[in-house]
């Protein structure tokens, strides 16, 4: 059983042996798990924008809903894996502090975060097989690169399989 | 727009000099709440870059109860304070006069009274802060998340990113007799605010 590999909030992790591939601490950020069925080629990322524009320092490009998506796709292709067999499973963009009055001028950013992730999914042609989002609550994301198995733990204990 | 906030040891000086009354003032408004005498110290106050604020609390699984507000008025920013859970269910026994551990899970009343708390810290320091610099400041109704600290704190990160590389934080211990309360609070200020009390302070350099 391999030693999960915690995958840092605005970083990504590309691997090509069987690995557990770990989000932790999910907020407003989505963690994204891509693998090619049967290959063992995947990757993750644990993503804090959606895009360079929102982001004063431009530097880390990882931490980018668009970036991170393709640097992982890319990477994955130069292991072997063929592109139209990668699919993606997310997780997170939760509004953790509901308003009571809700302001109607500020866009909530986990959903901003799930917007991004989707459409970048969606221009590379990766279904998303499932998904765990938005909610009120926290997630760590738990990804068996093997199997594509993902496990969303609360932190109430309750794990959701996707 | 000053981006990276070096401060040097005069302003950090005066920061925490604001922040010690400003705790002043915390402290006899929660010792009259809780009826004990409660004593605040603020062992670290510093900018530190938006990066490194998960990292302080180590495990982002940790669990938290998180109360957040906004700044409005001469200064704008947003406030997160941060009660470890064991802190903040001591907090909430010690409110409602249970003995110190009997709570596992805040219920509403729970949680209102940590927003109440919440309203009480921030709103001392806000008044110090009027009272070194005469900036009129505001703060909104308090809202209370209880998770795994990455979860609650993310958010913040996510809003800094876009204004500011840096927040700064204040470590606030809260003793009241018989237990210690930690307590963390992260003002994340808009562009121009940080310079703006800096100068009011009249240590702007």
């Amino acid at each position: 059983m391999q030693e999960p590999i915690t995958v840092r909030i605005a970083t990504l992790k590309v691997v090509s042996e069987p690995s557990v591939l770990v989000c932790r601490g999910l907020g407003s950020c989505v963690g994204v798990a891509l693998y090619e069925k049967g290959s063992g080629i995947a990757g993750m990322a644990h993503i804090l924008l959606p895009s360079e524009e929102f982001s004063l320092k431009k530097d880390m490009p990882e931490k980018f809903a668009d970036k991170a998506i393709e640097m992982i796709v890319e990477q994955m292709v130069e292991m072997g894996a063929i592109k139209s067999r990668i699919v993606a499973k997310i997780a997170g963009g939760a509004k953790m502090f509901i308003s009571v009055a809700p302001s109607a001028d500020r866009v909530h950013v986990g959903e901003r975060n799930v917007h991004a992730v989707k459409a970048k999914l969606k221009d590379l042609n990766v279904p998303i097989l499932a998904e765990d989002i938005g909610g009120t609550r926290g997630r760590t994301m738990e990804f068996d690169t093997k199997t594509g198995r993902v496990k969303i733990h609360l932190a109430d204990k309750t794990v959701r399989i996707l | 727009m000053v981006n990276r906030i070096a401060l040097s040891k005069f302003q950090l000086d005066a920061l925490v000099e604001v922040g010690n009354i400003g705790m002043g003032h915390a402290a006899t408004s929660l010792s009259k709440m809780l009826t004990r005498k409660v004593q605040m110290t603020v062992p670290y106050i510093n900018f530190l870059p938006v990066e490194r604020l998960t990292e302080m609390f180590g495990n982002v699984e940790a669990l938290v109860a998180g109360v957040y507000l906004e700044i409005s008025g001469d200064a704008r920013g947003k406030v997160l304070l941060l009660f470890p859970r064991d802190s903040a269910l001591a907090l909430a026994d010690i409110i409602m006069n249970r003995e110190v551990g009997s709570t596992t899970i805040l219920s509403q009343i729970d949680q209102s009274a940590l927003m109440e708390i919440g309203n009480i810290l921030i709103g001392s320091y806000l008044t110090a802060l009027n009272d070194f610099t005469g900036l009129k400041l505001r703060q909104s109704v308090p809202k209370l998340a209880f998770d795994m600290i990455g979860a609650v704190m993310d958010f913040l990160i996510i809003e800094i990113s876009s204004v500011a590389e840096e927040a700064l934080v204040i470590e606030t211990q809260l003793t009241e007799p018989t237990n210690r309360i930690k307590g963390y609070v992260i003002f994340l200020f808009d562009p121009g605010s940080p310079e703006l009390i800096l100068k009011a302070l009249g240590v702007d350099k």
